[in-house]
């Protein structure tokens, strides 16, 4: 593991900028009533007079390229390393930022290099698929007693209160990922809603939501013989927890039959912008979250459609899946951009892993690479991200890093820091058990700081 | 007396369907109420002596359920599973009021379901679970669960059962209990204590002192846990010398020549190197038991069998009391102690008597589980009715009503299937390649944790992550409602069902029809407005296909379906 002075000092004085921007460093409490385990609910210990910054992260686009997309063949390439380093892909292509190059799969995203920062040195030294998952979407070292929830939970739990939204505040397009349990301890209420169905079919049937074969006129015939028929609850109808499961069905029906589905609903968009977006799953993906983030939902997730597992046959994959992920992935930005949205979204997209810089020849691989969490890249872009810059290198070869080490708790620490979540704040656990939304940098927890330099 | 009209009322009920009976629209009186019973509570074991003299005390009057309630909820919770429609017939139409419930609860003891329902509880408590974050494996997973069945089937006593999970040694795939010290994530000595105390003496060690902890983790300072030539085989033994820790010492069949923790690759676990490394192995060392008692380890002995003999003493005072509250919280939602794993003196039980009573009858009956479950759902006050006119939470505490629970997502899903005649399929992403389960197992027979489907996800199911109590969660949340009102899964399953297309086709009466829905999904026949609600006046009146999908779909989505009542 790398490590340097710096990255300590540096972490010392952002994590105090990152309290003085919180809004909820102020010592207020940070949750609404009704969770489980009010008893911890707490400010932050060190809670000080915070300055009123608005934070500028509304919401929150994370495009999760699972399975770890190779980073040398993407966003961080080294045309001097070689065939068995860059494999069949050996060229690399300008963007409009000067100094700036990708990959040659990238044409759609080379013309919008202004818009987003690339992070070529994000490390954790992990090669798990669960366990670096979990890492890079909690910041918490996995095999710690707890399990923590997931940074798109924890913007349930703290922005979700103040988003009076019909569709769900935390969203995962189609599917969860099933590598980890992304609410952690803080219960099945801040589990994603995953739409399931395929954006990109004639009709987008998000599960529970939009079902093809029953129509409206039939939704109401059926509401109402359930409610006639419902002999045991109006026995009980002062039970509290008939009280609570009537008040959940009434947010169904709003999603089911009021104007929550519209946001599902891409037939209202442009043809034409919905063929800029791409017509395959990840594009209208894409297109889907942006819809979400104009209704406010704090926290969406895309999980690529397919995933970035190549350990075979990777340069036939990458050749197949990188235009689609190109395509979607720049018109999302544009499109942010174009409407002004960009600036109040943040959008990160990356694996729990790159993948082996050094290709494999042998069978079984025969040209594959394996997985990789010493060095990798990630893109962010928005809510408070400035564009254009590069933050951190990879060594010559993309094995280690050269320059400025980002760890987890530096990327997700600065996302939480621009949506103003303090990082130290105490997360209910049922037990009431310390639970904080970062660690501190420790032993085991190491840091190189916020990314100021881009924010 | 009212139990002899009772008695007219069931008997006519148990006559061959007769269409004018629901037909005639009979007077209110003569319609027995659906859900409670005419017969008043009475004191039929030293339970129910407990808890009526202490509502008697307090002005509360409970109301026994009716028959169709208590076939309904003996199966969901003796054997996690819906009665059939006959099932629930057979005993409804039984004309044996005196002794009809409680053979029907000894008949649901001896069921095959028993063992799988109650391995499934059990498997939240020990976490069986073959990924993140216990990282068990999936054969020692399976190996875990397996033992851990066999052990509820064949009634195993408790105190047994409690002392081979904390004294065995051995390979993880062939000595199944080992697995109770691999399934715990942080593998110190005072990990180990923290599971030891929340599995079998139902306390949490955060509310103890740090001597307390520290003291009692001596006896779990010398488990070595060494890797074997064969993939994922990891054997657990006494390791007194701390022979693992060694330095280039290699296990006997390493694969992988070097520290032990080294052949355990990306999904390492805490090694066992940090654990022995943690104390030292001093011969003449004390430990101290957690109720402050010290004792001198002997070299010659494992300091596991020293503490499990401890334990399973009859005078200790949190091993019988833990798992007679939890049993109790499992049977009746809301422990004697609540929650049934946080034990200590500032938080006493709401029924200090009641829970002496049940410890002292566990123990003197050997710590035999399958006794102990008897005594609680034979007892009347297990027969309450869940219609109570006091506030939930005062019922709550004075056990003087059935209380409300939403079904486990594994009962829940089950029970859908068993009304549809349809499967659902259960999965483990990891390890590559994937796991697949045979689809008629129902989903309270899964042995691992790791193994899921969306809905059993979505439903709350353990994550088996800690072994609380409270990992399971049956809180509604919309989403949940989304999914049973609305989802393809269900609709497909409703669409789909031959099961329910060969009642919906045949040549009967809809009224015919409509009792065997209810006797199907509710375990009880319709009432006359439910009737006169579901079909059309007129004496040929008739359901369509889609009509009949729309009613069972909401019947699925009724609370009287979806909750234990």
């Amino acid at each position: 593991m790398i490590r340097n002075e710096h990255a300590h000092s540096g972490n010392l004085v952002t994590r105090r900028r990152l309290l003085q921007q919180s809004v909820h460093g102020g010592g207020g409490l940070l949750l609404a009533n009704g969770l489980r385990g009010s008893s911890a609910l707490a400010a932050s210990d060190e809670s000080r007079k915070a300055a009123p910054t608005t934070p500028t992260a509304k919401s929150v686009i994370q495009i999760f390229l699972w399975g770890g997309m190779s980073h040398n063949d993407t966003w961080d390439p080294k045309p001097e390393s070689g065939r068995d380093y860059m494999g069949e892909f050996g060229k690399v292509i300008s963007t409009n930022v000067a100094g700036t190059q990708l990959c040659e799969l990238f044409p759609e995203l080379s013309r919008q290099a202004d818009k987003y920062a690339l992070i070529r040195s994000m490390t954790h030294g992990n090669n798990g698929h669960e366990t670096a998952a979990y890492l890079m979407q909690t910041g918490h070292q996995p095999g710690e007693r707890l399990a923590y929830p997931s940074v798109g939970a924890v913007f349930a739990l703290l922005r979700g209160r103040d988003y009076e939204g019909i569709v769900p505040p935390y969203v995962v397009l189609t599917k969860p990922q099933g590598r980890f349990s992304e609410e952690g301890f803080l219960g099945p209420m801040f589990k994603p809603f995953a739409t399931g169905g395929d954006p990109n079919a004639a009709r987008f049937q998000v599960e529970g939501v939009v079902a093809a074969s029953i129509s409206d006129a039939r939704q109401e015939t059926r509401r109402e013989l359930r409610d006639d028929i419902d002999t045991l609850s109006k026995q009980l109808a002062a039970n509290s927890q008939i009280v609570d499961a009537m008040k959940a069905k009434q947010q169904a029906y709003d999603l089911i039959l009021g104007r929550g589905r519209e946001v599902f609903d891409l037939e209202k968009e442009d043809k034409s912008l919905r063929d800029r977006y791409g017509r395959h799953t990840f594009g209208q993906e894409c297109l889907a979250a942006r819809r979400m983030v104009e209704a406010g939902v704090p926290y969406v997730v895309i999980n690529y459609p397919g995933g970035w597992d190549t350990h075979k046959n990777h340069f036939q994959q990458m050749r197949r899946q990188v235009p689609a992920l190109d395509q979607g992935l720049a018109t999302l930005l544009s499109d942010l951009s174009d409407r002004g949205l960009l600036e109040s979204t943040v959008v990160w997209c990356c694996g729990e892993f790159g993948r082996g810089p050094k290709v494999d020849w042998q069978p079984p691989w025969n040209g594959g690479r394996n997985h990789y969490g010493k060095v990798f890249s990630v893109l962010v872009a928005g809510g408070g991200f400035k564009g254009g810059g590069i933050v951190g290198a990879s060594d010559q070869k993309a094995e280690a890093v050269a320059d400025r080490p980002v760890y987890p708790v530096d990327l997700l620490g600065s996302i939480y820091a621009l949506a103003g979540i303090d990082v130290n704040a105490r997360l209910p656990h049922p037990l009431g058990l310390d639970a904080r939304v970062l660690p501190a940098p420790s032993d085991t927890v190491q840091s190189g700081g916020l990314l100021t330099e881009i924010m | 007396m009212k139990s002899s009209l009772w008695c007219l009322i069931a008997a006519s009920l148990a006559l061959p369907y007769h269409p004018a009976i629901a037909n005639e629209k009979p007077t209110r009186a003569a319609e027995p109420p659906l859900y409670e019973s005419s017969t008043p509570p009475t004191t039929r074991s030293e339970i129910d002596r407990l808890v009526l003299s202490r509502q008697s005390a307090a002005g509360i009057e409970s109301a026994l359920c009716s028959d169709s309630v208590f076939v309904r909820r003996a199966f969901l919770d003796v054997i996690g599973t819906l009665p059939t429609a006959d099932e629930a017939r057979t005993f409804i139409d039984d004309p044996d009021l005196e002794h009809k419930r409680e053979a029907l609860i000894d008949r649901l003891l001896e069921r095959d379901e028993f063992a799988d329902y109650w391995a499934m509880k059990w498997g939240d408590v020990l976490r069986i679970k073959a990924e993140f974050p216990v990282n068990l494996w999936p054969n020692a997973a399976q190996a875990y669960h397996r033992w851990v069945r066999s052990s509820i089937a064949e009634n195993k006593p408790y105190d047994r059962f409690a002392r081979e999970l904390l004294t065995s040694s051995g390979s993880n795939f062939r000595v199944a209990p080992v697995n109770f010290y691999r399934a715990i994530q942080n593998k110190t000595p005072e990990g180990i204590t923290s599971a030891v105390a929340l599995t079998f003496m139902g306390t949490r060690t955060d509310s103890w002192s740090k001597s307390q902890l520290a003291g009692t983790a001596i006896f779990f300072s010398q488990i070595g846990y060494k890797p074997t030539a064969e993939w994922k085989e990891e054997v657990v033994f006494w390791d007194p010398l701390k022979v693992v820790a060694q330095p280039g010492n290699l296990a006997p069949g390493s694969a992988v020549p070097g520290a032990a923790s080294s052949a355990i690759d990306e999904d390492s676990d805490v090694t066992a190197d940090e654990v022995v490394q943690s104390s030292s192995a001093n011969p003449s060392v004390v430990a101290i038991f957690p109720d402050g008692t010290t004792v001198p380890l002997d070299s010659s002995k494992d300091p596991r069998e020293v503490f499990a003999d401890w334990l399973i003493t009859p005078q200790n005072p949190w091993f019988a009391k833990s798992v007679v509250n939890r049993v109790w919280a499992w049977l009746m939602g809301r422990g004697i102690i609540h929650q049934p794993d946080d034990i200590r003196d500032d938080n006493p039980p709401c029924h200090p008597e009641l829970l002496a009573y049940l410890e002292e009858e566990f123990v003197n009956s050997g710590y035999d589980l399958k006794r102990l479950y008897r005594l609680i759902l034979t007892s009347n006050m297990y027969q309450f009715s869940s219609i109570s006119q006091q506030s939930a939470a005062q019922a709550e505490v004075n056990f003087s009503a059935y209380p409300l629970r939403r079904l486990d997502a594994e009962v829940l899903i089950d029970a859908i299937n068993k009304i549809t005649g349809t499967t659902d399929l259960y999965t483990s992403p990891i390890p590559e390649p994937f796991t697949y389960i045979p689809r008629d197992v129902p989903a309270i027979a899964l042995a691992d944790g790791s193994i899921t489907s969306p809905f059993l996800a979505l439903f709350g199911r353990s994550a088996r992550a800690t072994g609380m109590a409270d990992e399971r969660n049956n809180e509604p949340v919309s989403a949940q409602w989304l999914h049973m009102l609305n989802s393809s899964h269900i609709q497909n399953k409703l669409e789909n069902s031959n099961r329910l297309k060969t009642l919906f086709e045949q040549r009967r009466k809809p009224q015919e029809t409509l009792e065997e829905l209810y006797l199907t999904v509710l375990s009880r026949r319709p009432s006359t407005a439910e009737v006169s609600r579901a079909i059309p006046a007129g004496k040929d009146a008739k359901l369509n296909r889609i009509e009949w999908i729309d009613l069972t779909w909401a019947l699925l989505n009724n609370t009287e379906f979806l909750y234990r009542h």
